[in-house]
């Protein structure tokens, strides 16, 4: 069995107070298999990111099931219980937005490590995968005790991805990741994700430079 | 032009998440004369999850808070909490010895106007032993230790545990009503506005220690809040009223970046 089978799933956004309907995407199908990548292509405005969003249940599809198997049976992402889909996010399915939302008065290397300590993890160990991913991640280590919310656009975006990517996942969606990195930076991106789908990691990604990650790509998807 | 209907897309109930609500609210209603303060509102917390309130003001936020603390009755409905002793009874039906022990040992509340939570002129170790002691510990060496455990876990300093709240700064009377909440390590721990009114920058400070006694001692927390970036920070999920009403409930980034009523669309978009 698949580890996720999309079926006909939609989304579009009801703005009530301009009585307008935008549309996100409609009628997506695809399945993916544990240790592949799927590649998400499309136009700006296709709906790539809607549909990342959709899948992490960030956005609540409006049709269509999403059936992924969890490591304790299947359930429909599209309508599972929110505490269902909270267990899910802690423990299965991580998802690396383009920006990081940085909290006053807590050090990147904190940030990074926090996914971490909420998985029941000492201070000690999640500190220590914090820097081992950001110093991987090339970001430079005088700033890791820093508050981020100064830092540069690319440095923020290596704080997001290690934070996002640190606790080990059985599904990743990742939504241009790449953007703002240096191409240190990709090349040791590109090595993480490799590592993490020979250990069985399937990831959904959206990638403005597929380059980036040629030759790791399985499937492709094309939203209209 | 069609007109946009609400969206009503019905979730299923929880399937991984096995463990039973530790609250569980139905059809809480309260009047106040010809006022409806809150109108059949139901609401389950899990166990570990923070779940924020928000809404516009006089939406009946801080009332159903009081509720749940059983400071105030209710017209209608039924509350469980699953704490032991209490677990098949519904706590809105106890006589007032018993939801008076209930809310010593299992419910902490933090107000958003300190003067509600604690004693001014008191010390603040004091105000947090005074807990200890309604609980009926009467040896001085564990409240005072117990008390300074309870305050240095909300990191409040050492050196101020004299003092009365009267002469603390906004953000160091929250981290005495926090202590005073958490010393009894409650089941549920109630937030009223714990940061509004605080200096943007006491504000993170406060918040910072509220995520971690989160991650630390996995309370199960109801946070009210006006702040969308307090209750994202916090929340897991959130629920949003209206009119003494529950209009939307949902994942706290779902319900910030895909709302689906339009009162929720209307509150979000005006705090953006
Ligand atoms: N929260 C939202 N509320 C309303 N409309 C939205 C929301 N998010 C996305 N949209 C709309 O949905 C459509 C799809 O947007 P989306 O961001 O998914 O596209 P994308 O394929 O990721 O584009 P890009 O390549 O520019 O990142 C756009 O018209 C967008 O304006
Ligand atoms: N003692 C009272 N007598 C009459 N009306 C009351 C009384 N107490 C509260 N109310 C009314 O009940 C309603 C709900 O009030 P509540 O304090 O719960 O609102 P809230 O959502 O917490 O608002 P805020 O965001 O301003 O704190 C309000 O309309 C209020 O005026
Ligand atoms: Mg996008
Ligand atoms: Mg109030």
């Amino acid at each position: 069995m698949p580890l996720l089978q999309v079926e006909d799933l939609s989304k579009n956004f009801v703005i009530h107070a301009l009585g307008r309907t935008i549309p996100a995407f409609q009628g997506v199908s695809f399945t993916l298999e544990a240790g592949s990548l799927l590649l998400i292509r499309g136009p700006n405005g296709a709906g790539k990111s809607s549909l990342l969003r959709c899948l992490y249940r960030t956005y609540l599809p409006d049709g269509g099931r999403a059936i992924y198997a969890t490591a304790d049976g299947t359930i429909d992402l599209a309508s599972a219980a929110d505490v269902d889909i909270a267990l899910l996010r802690r423990t299965e399915i991580g998802h690396v937005t383009q920006f990081l939302r940085p909290r006053p008065r807590v050090t990147a290397l904190d940030l990074v490590a926090e996914p971490l300590l909420v998985a029941g993890h000492s201070l000690a160990e999640a500190r220590e995968a914090a820097a081992d991913w950001l110093g991987s991640l090339g970001l430079k280590a005088a700033i890791w005790q820093a508050y981020p919310s100064t830092f540069s656009g690319g440095e923020q975006q290596k704080i997001n991805l290690a934070r996002a990517m640190i606790a080990p996942r059985r599904l990743l969606l990742l939504d241009e990741p790449t953007a703002a990195l240096d191409p240190d930076a990709r090349a040791a991106l590109r090595s993480r994700i490799s590592t993490l789908k020979a250990a069985g990691v399937a990831m959904i990604g959206v990638f403005h430079h597929p380059e980036d990650i040629a030759g790791l790509i399985d499937v492709e998807f094309h939203v209209a | 032009m069609p007109q946009p209907q609400p969206h009503q897309r019905r979730l299923l109930p929880p399937r991984l998440v096995r463990q039973a609500p530790l609250l569980e609210l139905r059809g809480l209603s309260k009047r106040y004369g010809r006022i409806v303060a809150v109108q059949g509102v139901n609401l389950e917390l899990y166990p570990g999850e923070t779940v924020g309130i928000v809404g516009e003001s006089g939406s009946g936020k801080s009332t159903v808070l009081r509720m749940l603390n059983l400071e105030e009755a209710a017209d209608a409905g039924t509350y469980h909490l699953a704490v032991p002793g209490f677990t098949e009874q519904n706590l809105f039906a106890l006589d007032r010895f018993h939801q008076r022990q209930l809310r010593i040992q299992q419910i902490g509340i933090v107000y958003q106007q300190p003067h509600m939570g604690l004693r001014m002129q008191a010390t603040s170790g004091g105000n947090v032993a005074e807990r200890l002691i309604m609980a009926g510990e009467r040896r001085f060496a564990t409240l005072r230790r117990a008390a300074s455990d309870a305050l240095a876990s909300s990191e409040f300093p050492a050196d101020r545990i004299d003092d009365p709240p009267a002469v603390l700064s906004g953000g160091m009377q929250q981290r005495v009503q926090l202590a005073k909440a958490i010393a009894l390590r409650p089941a549920l721990l109630l937030l009223d506005e714990p940061t509004t009114g605080l200096d943007v920058s006491i504000q993170a400070l406060v918040l910072d220690t509220l995520l971690r006694l989160r991650r630390e001692r996995q309370i199960t927390t109801l946070i009210v809040s006006h702040d969308l970036g307090v209750i994202r920070t916090l929340a897991d999920r959130v629920l949003v009223m209206r009119h003494g009403a529950v209009v939307e409930c949902g994942l706290t980034d779902q319900i910030l970046d895909d709302p689906q009523h339009p009162y929720t669309q209307q509150l979000v978009s005006a705090r953006l």
